[in-house]
């Protein structure tokens, strides 16, 4: 235990006032107690109309208690670290349980963990400057791309968190995760016609990443092509047909469609329309889907969960087959499977359940271009917005923002935003071709659930779904669906 | 189940947060700052989940964080702080000054005037301490009893993710270099069941009701709240998909409410200044149907989004949206009233870092005479939609392409449950195709909408 130990230098914490509260949280009984420090770190600016319009930093920290007993969950938090409000709170988390006191386990260990994102000097830490001239040149990159962009918001956001997660099995994690991102959003106008574009990216990375991996321009130019793209937009079909996504961000189909329909809580619970499927096929055999938290520098990944469980790469689906769920602590311990390190909460206020990290389908043997060639009548979809699922039923949503016609094998104009609904459960049984291009998304995704936000990244190679109900405004005629 | 003791509440300090406030925007001022803001929120919040009749979850907690806003001439900033130490403050404070060098100079930046800060007076029945009131066993059964009152409604509903009681209090205080400080507490408490209904071939559909209110004299029964959620559950057993067609579309409150959530995002100043809104430049123009008014407005005693001043400290006022299909006003707050030449309307949402936004008073569509019963009594075919799913709508566009389930309409009756459809169209569109409106407006939010037709939409399916 030689680590960096930001909170017993910060907040003089020591093993024993740990060991302290977690006799605290037992003291009424209770299979599990931890507790979960957060310190968070943050930065933010904003340029709109050709100047830096705002600037922000903040400092968030506090500590959360949790206490398992059977099925139950009790759980306290406090902003202020000092030890009575924390012994307080352990008391309150400890009011779910009743029974006599259990003596949580002396000493902790800390298991081996990967180092994911080895920052030397954090974002949050780097000269404000440079990420001021990060934001202009976004906006100048953008703006220069086409005359007809006439508006540019650019924005950049990093933070650092460092937790430490102890709890009365002996668990003791500690870690200091960094995240960045920049975004830019770009209004195209003509006469009488106007579109958006929007572009993003970033990982638990540094600051030097957007200096030499992606660039202010590389997104800017990003966003304004899909700005002026968009001018040219015809209405998209309604009805069911074949459907292509491009690989990246358009994994976020995985996310929704089967995603968190795995994760264990549900299963548990019974809540999900996969409950039950272990063993069965849930897709066409071309399809194998991870959950991998483990992938340097990405936005999804952790060196360990929050509870303080190292993260790992599940196998969701194999070939097919449904292999296994997405799990946290309770919901292992409950089930009597392995907890695969995805239990997530989105600060010390929140408790924690299982959560995707990046989420991705592997590659498969076909090249990108022949499998739109096999499309007669269809489209293709290369960015989405956002997807929402319904996890009970099954039924998923999600928005294409760049998206075109194929017709009779050739990619031909662009369409407007259009909805793409399925069924979780057999959706993937109607993928007949995987492309040999898998690609993860730029790191721009957040995952809510329950009223709590997590980072998340998604991957997908260029895939077909030979059916899949698009929802656009065109009207039918006998030219097919052309308007 | 041991007594829950509200310890967290009795034994917060009593910290003058006005006086802090107020502290802190002469320190910015002191700093070099030409002009201040400062915003202190603490809160409290209990939640339970029982599942099964079991205790799920149980959570209980206070907080409190403090933002300032510094203007160094036209140059803008703001930090945030959860550390209330005086050295913690002290960075807060240096941090925001340091930042304030490099940001850079807008004409428009600044606080509000003097003369156009305040609060309203008098009560404005937002806060009652009887949302704790409760003992601990008590709160536990108000969800178990929500919950129960779904599982014993109908064979049918056989699982479930739980009945739900929450309570919470906040305060807030905000300061300025004006001189103005004002504050003002909101309570709130809520109880609410999501049922999962199974059909003999084994799938499942869930649903949820809830029910909310500012005192728990206020709050429907849980036996209420947990019957409806049974019934909003049960009825979409068996659901399947339709054929693409376009019919008229009639949405219940609870879905209705986010298109006019459509029209506030497209009257909200941020996006008209910077002509991202398919409203912009519309003010005085025809927008909709003859039949729709929209009005906003702040001052609703008891209402969900009602407050004694806005996040500039501006009192909040009544602003009549749209009349009769016209546009007569953006909703604005100081920043973005500047920039188009008008007034605030004092709809600045402050959080506790960054530039104030925009959010809505307690924003509704004016009602009309019609029960939701003959709306649909007049339609031949057409969808019904109690869900929608996504976020398939383009506000500078005005693209609209939904995921949604509801119940399809034959012969003026609800029928069959549907899903896995779409609903399209364009917003511009959709607003002068609204013909009937109904009578049923109720608050479960600040923002609130009858139940509602629009002609001319396509339901995507088969």
């Amino acid at each position: 235990m030689d680590k960096n130990r930001f909170f017993f230098e910060h907040y003089g914490l020591t093993e024993r006032n740990l060991e302290r509260y977690l006799a605290a949280a037992l003291s009424a009984g209770g299979d599990y107690a931890d507790l979960y420090f957060e310190y968070l770190s943050s930065t933010s600016l904003m340029v709109d109309e050709s100047i830096v319009k705002s600037a922000s930093q903040g400092i968030s920290a506090g500590c959360g208690v949790r206490v398992i007993a059977g099925e139950r969950t009790g759980y306290a938090y406090t902003d202020d670290l000092s030890p009575e409000r924390i012994l307080h709170a352990a008391r309150t988390a400890a009011l779910i349980a009743s029974g006599p006191a259990k003596t949580p386990a002396v000493g902790f260990q800390e298991k081996p963990a990967r180092s994911l994102y080895p920052v030397t000097l954090p974002s949050v830490d780097a000269e404000i400057t440079a990420k001021v001239e990060l934001v202009m040149r976004a906006d100048t990159a953008a703006r220069a791309f086409d005359p007809r962009i006439k508006e540019v918001r650019a924005g950049y956001a990093d933070e650092l968190r460092n937790i430490l997660v102890v709890g009365s099995d002996g668990t003791f994690a500690e870690d200091t995760q960094p995240l960045a991102r920049m975004n830019v959003g770009c209004i195209a106008k003509t006469d009488g016609n106007s579109a958006r574009g929007t572009s993003g990216g970033g990982g638990r990375v540094a600051l030097d990443f957007f200096f030499g991996e992606k660039t202010p321009e590389f997104f800017a130019k990003e966003s304004a092509r899909q700005a002026i793209l968009q001018l040219d937009a015809r209405e998209a079909p309604a009805g069911e047909m074949e459907v292509v996504l491009g690989p990246g961000w358009p994994g976020v189909l995985l996310h929704e469609a089967v995603g968190h329909g795995l994760e264990a809580d549900f299963n548990r619970k019974q809540t999900s329309a996969f409950a039950g499927l272990i063993g069965k096929r849930v897709a066409s055999e071309k399809c194998t889907v991870v959950d991998n938290g483990t992938m340097p520098w990405r936005r999804g990944s952790l060196n360990v969960d929050d509870e303080g469980q190292p993260t790992q790469n599940t196998v969701l689906i194999e070939k097919g087959i449904l292999k296994g769920y997405l799990s946290d602590k309770l919901s292992s311990r409950l089930m009597g499977v392995a907890d695969t390190g995805n239990g997530r909460r989105e600060s010390y206020e929140h408790i924690p359940m299982p959560r995707m990290t990046n989420t991705y389908m592997l590659p498969g043997d076909d090249a990108p271009e022949d499998i739109i060639h096999s499309v007669k009548h269809g489209i293709y979809a290369v960015n989405f917005g956002g997807g929402q699922v319904d996890i009970t039923n099954g039924k998923f949503v999600f928005s294409a923002s760049e998206a075109y016609l194929i017709e009779d094998g050739q990619i031909t104009a662009p369409i407007k935003g259009a909805t793409l609904i399925g069924n979780g459960p057999d959706v993937l049984t109607r993928v007949s071709m995987v492309g040999n291009d898998l690609k993860l998304d730029e790191g721009v995704g957040t995952c809510g659930k329950d009223g709590q936000s997590v980072p998340v990244g998604v991957g997908i190679p260029t895939i077909k779904v030979d059916r899949l109900t698009v929802g656009g405004t065109a009207k039918k005629d006998l030219g097919g669906f052309m308007q | 189940m041991p007594e829950t003791q509200l310890e967290t509440r009795n034994q917060k300090l009593e910290t003058d947060l006005r006086g802090l406030a107020q502290d802190i925007v002469q320190r910015a001022m002191s700093g070099g700052a030409t002009a201040a803001e400062c915003i202190v929120r603490e809160g409290d919040e209990f939640s339970t989940v029982v599942r099964l009749g079991q205790v799920e979850t149980l959570k209980e907690s206070g907080s409190k964080a403090i933002g300032i806003r510094v203007f160094n001439g036209q140059r803008a900033a703001s930090t945030y702080s959860s550390d209330f130490s005086r050295s913690g403050l002290d960075r807060m404070v240096k941090s925001a000054l340091e930042l304030a060098k490099i940001t850079s100079e807008d004409p428009y930046a600044g606080i509000p005037e003097a003369s156009q800060l305040g609060s309203l007076e008098g009560d404005l029945d937002l806060y009652h301490s009887d949302v704790y009131s409760l003992p601990g066993e008590e709160r536990i059964n108000y969800a178990r009893r929500t919950e129960k009152a779904a599982l014993d409604y109908d064979p049918r509903i056989k699982n479930s993710e739980g009945g739900s009681f929450d309570a919470a209090t906040g305060h807030k205080v905000l300061a300025n270099s004006h001189g103005f400080v004002g504050e003002y507490r909101r309570s709130y408490c809520s109880v609410a069941a999501v049922p999962i209904a199974q059909a003999e071939d084994g799938k499942m559909q869930r649903d949820y009701w809830f029910s909310v209110a500012r005192t728990l004299s206020r709050l429907e029964s849980p036996e209420e709240v947990g019957k409806i959620a049974a019934q909003r559950t049960l009825r979409r057993l068996g659901a399947r998909k339709v054929k693409t067609a376009r019919v008229p579309v009639v949405f219940d409150p609870m879905v209705a409410a986010s298109i006019l959530d459509h029209i506030f995002e497209g009257v909200n100043g941020d996006s008209i200044y910077r002509g991202a809104s398919f409203l912009a430049g519309k003010l005085g123009q025809k927008i909709a149907g003859d039949q729709v008014t929209v009005i906003d407005d702040g001052t609703m005693p008891g209402g969900f989004g009602t407050s004694p001043f806005d996040g500039e400290g501006i009192p909040t006022r009544r602003t009549v949206v749209i009349e009769n299909g016209v546009l007569k006003s953006y909703l604005l707050n100081t920043y973005t009233a500047k920039k188009l030449g008008l007034q605030t309307t004092a709809n600045a949402a402050r959080g506790l870092a960054g530039t104030p936004g925009i959010g809505p008073g307690n924003y509704f569509l004016q009602p009309g005479v019609k029960t939701p019963k003959e709306i649909i009594g007049g339609i031949p075919e057409g969808l019904y939609v109690t869900e929608f799913l996504g976020h398939g709508v383009n506000l500078v566009t005005g693209d609209y392409s939904r995921g949604a389930s509801g119940l399809w309409i034959s012969g003026g009756e609800l029928t069959y449950p549907v899903e896995e459809i779409t609903v399209g169209g364009n917003l511009k569109e959709m607003f002068f195709n609204i013909s009937e409106i109904g009578n049923d407006l109720e608050f479960r939010g600040a923002i609130a909408c009858p139940t509602i037709r629009i002609d001319g939409l396509t339901v995507g399916g088969e």
